[in-house]
């Protein structure tokens, strides 16, 4: 079975799967809006594919129940803290996700695992979850990245495709 | 004499830390202490005043299209500016459906669990539970059917070991009392609510074009394309599909959030004795009906000393009475200067860190005062002023909540109970209520003009030479929000924002008078100060700003004690 079949909710269903990439962040704090940074990229990257949806998620978890109800595999992208150099990449899924966002650099944190608890509760929660977290340096008062995340973008872009690929063959 | 400390686990965006001291089971002395907008004046002085608001949505985790609306009103209330009545009302269905959403989330699932054990539901009667449910409203889905999947749904989640958003209660706190067939009507419409909040929130993306952000803002008015016959644009067709959502949002707060909170409020009608702190309250109108800013949907105005008949009105957006009545003092913020208060337009923002000193500098929030006094905001504020100006939507809903709680309860409730931690949650289900009603009239106006053959939705603003100064108030879900601009030939020269949790988390001022929360946490109950359930019951009440990332923290040995559920 192809991974892109496992997205579907029932053996036997031939409906589209539906791919949802949402980037968080706060952009007004410096590495902190990396996740709505990879979005824009990725919409401007020239991918398209009408499987898969770019969302910029900002700061704002609670509103995007709504958005993140009952999609076949949701990737998010944002700044956590891992411990690692800043810039660095690193990929959770599934049940590491929710364990990961507790490590996030910012206070928008609760509001994303308490969305897909939700998400769970109201049996509408996606088949597949995947984080792509960046390991921030600078959290402050700012538009702009930090160099070394700055330069880690065109790589997250393209992990981030990679994993579009994965998922819809 | 026990100290408790609850604290956030997250350094940046608005955290609020509190401190208590307890003795004899009760708090004696609280200070509360935050970290919200330092240095957002950094990132918007010298730039395009019409681009603000695009800027200061981001700035909060929850609040973001109330900072936007804020935002247009204080460079249009710089530059005397109307606005289409279309952009008014378009705009007033943002603002409300936002509230509506924003009320139902905090209730049902950021503060219900204070006061509802998930736990005790699983041993409910659903038939007892039901009959109990039906007796208090004609919602369709209170069935005892209903009640028992639900039932079902959550024992295969606790039996899963997968508590999840539940992982974190209180369960079997002995300040827990209701009947488990309450806990379960509540787990219930929890659940429920989380399918009719994206109801509201749909409104917000059909209107604002994107959420969360909307994208449909402008100084002047808003960017809607309206053809009444396309289909890509606002239409007949999208708006007929957004009436049908205010319907479903207004069956279930008429008949089950506002029943909701009478039936919980009936039961712990002892904490009409507990939470009452700062009695001044402070409210804006907001819905403005004309171009002007003049006629209001919702009235606002200042009631001191919790006494309604001393009412002062806030007549509009260009009444020199809110205007020349804010000011803020960082006498104990972590703020250069003298602690004399300062007026918005010449805020001051410079970092003075000293640790936190109980009696000296503890926060990073100022403490705005309204003529020298702390203020309390939020729905209360709204409530009671609604009820000094005989709104007949307040006063009807509001009468409605003291009916069924009274008769519940056995017992008159006169409006001094609501000066109190459950009084807060009573008066955002009126406040919520009275939302709904004001959507669908919003909806109708607009509809109605729009049948008139009026397009008109945005007036193109231009700026002069020399300096000119605006304030932008709103009656956001949380109370009293106001943005304050300075413009300098056209670009931002200051900007400071005076937001509600500011308000009521606001430390101690410059005559040493503590503000909301910590007035409000003196006296409150502490059964356990290892599990200060009560102290959240009375800060969550407020509906503050990113109490979602509170961590219980035990300052002997900085051990987690628990997340609050915010």
């Amino acid at each position: 079975m192809t991974q892109a079949a496992g997205l579907n909710a029932q053996e036997g269903d031939v409906s589209t799967p539906r791919l949802l990439v949402v980037g968080f962040g706060n952009i007004l704090l410096g590495d902190e809006g990396i996740g709505v940074r990879a979005i824009e990229a990725l919409q401007a990257s020239g991918f398209v594919d009408p499987r898969v949806t770019f969302i910029d998620g900002g700061t704002s978890a609670m509103d995007l129940l709504d958005t993140l109800a009952g999609v076949d595999a949701l990737v998010l992208i944002d700044a956590v803290r891992s411990g690692l150099a800043p810039g660095e990449i690193v990929r959770y899924a599934d049940a590491a996700v929710p364990v990961a966002l507790r490590m996030r650099a910012s206070s928008h944190q609760a509001g994303i695992a308490e969305v897909l608890a939700s998400l769970v509760l109201m049996e509408q929660a996606p088949g597949v979850v995947v984080l792509i977290g960046v390991e921030p340096l600078v959290l402050e008062m700012g538009l702009t990245l930090s160099p070394p995340v700055a330069a880690a973008l065109p790589g997250l872009v393209t992990m981030v495709l990679e994993e579009i690929r994965r998922l819809l063959p | 004499m026990t100290r408790i400390t609850i604290d956030p686990i997250t350094r940046i965006e608005g955290h609020l830390r509190i401190d208590c001291e307890i003795d004899n089971g009760h708090v004696t002395k609280a200070w509360a202490s935050g970290q919200m907008w330092r240095g957002v004046e950094q990132i918007l002085r010298g730039r395009d005043p019409r681009d603000a608001w695009t800027i200061t949505q981001r700035i909060c985790g929850v609040c973001t299209t109330v900072h936007a609306i804020a935002s247009v009103r204080a460079v249009e209330n710089a530059l005397n500016l109307e606005i289409p009545l279309n952009a008014q009302y378009i705009r007033n269905m943002i603002v409300a459906a936002h509230a509506i959403h924003d009320h139902i989330v905090h209730f049902y699932h950021l503060s219900a669990l204070d006061w509802v054990d998930i736990v005790s539901a699983l041993r409910a009667d659903p038939a007892k539970a039901s009959a109990l449910a039906e007796g208090l409203s004609a919602w369709p889905r209170n069935s005892r059917h209903e009640f028992a999947a639900v039932q079902e749904r959550l024992q295969r989640f606790v039996g899963g070991g997968q508590l999840g958003v539940f992982a974190n209660g209180y369960w079997g706190h002995p300040a827990m009392k209701l009947a488990p067939e309450v806990n379960l009507l509540a787990a219930a419409h929890y659940l429920q609510a989380l399918e009719i909040q994206r109801k509201a929130n749909k409104i917000v993306g059909a209107l604002g074009s994107k959420t969360p952000h909307i994208q449909n803002l402008a100084v002047g008015g808003v960017t809607n394309p309206i053809a009444l016959d396309s289909q890509s644009v606002l239409s007949m067709e999208r708006l007929l599909m957004i009436k049908a959502h205010i319907d479903e949002l207004a069956a279930f707060v008429n008949q089950v959030y506002l029943v909701d909170v009478c039936a919980i409020g009936a039961f712990y009608a002892d904490w009409t004795a507990h939470g009452k702190g700062v009695v001044d309250y402070l409210c804006v109108p907001d819905m403005p009906l004309d171009t002007r800013g003049e006629t209001f949907a919702m009235p606002g105005g200042y009631i001191p000393g919790g006494d309604v008949a001393a009412y002062h009105p806030i007549r509009g957006f260009h009444d020199p009475y809110f205007r020349e009545g804010v000011a803020e003092s960082v006498k104990h913020a972590w703020y250069q200067g003298d602690g004399k208060p300062l007026h918005p337009y010449r805020g001051e923002t410079v970092p003075n860190y000293t640790d936190f000193v109980d009696n000296g500098r503890y926060s990073w929030v100022k403490a705005p005062t309204f003529y020298g006094k702390p203020a309390q905001v939020g729905p209360l504020a709204a409530v009671l002023c609604g009820v000094a100006a005989g709104h007949a939507p307040t006063v009807r809903h509001f009468n409605r909540v003291v009916e069924t709680v009274g008769a519940l309860a056995k017992q008159k409730i006169p409006l001094a109970a609501l000066h109190s931690t459950i009084g807060r949650h009573a008066a955002r289900a009126v406040r919520c209520a009275v939302m709904v009603e004001n959507l669908t009239h919003n909806w109708q106006l607009l509809v109605d003009n729009l049948a008139k053959g009026d397009l008109t939705t945005c007036n193109k603003p231009s700026f002069p030479a020399g300096e000119i100064t605006g304030v932008g108030f709103h009656e956001a879900p949380r109370g009293v929000l106001s943005h304050w601009v300075v413009i300098r030939d056209g670009k931002i020269a200051n900007y400071q924002a005076v937001v509600p949790t500011t308000w009521n988390a606001a430390p101690r001022n410059d005559n040493d008078e503590p503000g909301p929360y910590e007035s409000a946490l003196v006296n409150t109950p502490v059964a356990n100060p290892e599990q200060p359930l009560e102290v959240l019951r009375t800060v969550h009440s407020f509906d503050p700003c990113l109490a979602c990332a509170i961590h219980l923290v035990d300052k002997r040995d900085g051990r987690v004690l628990g997340i609050g559920r915010s």
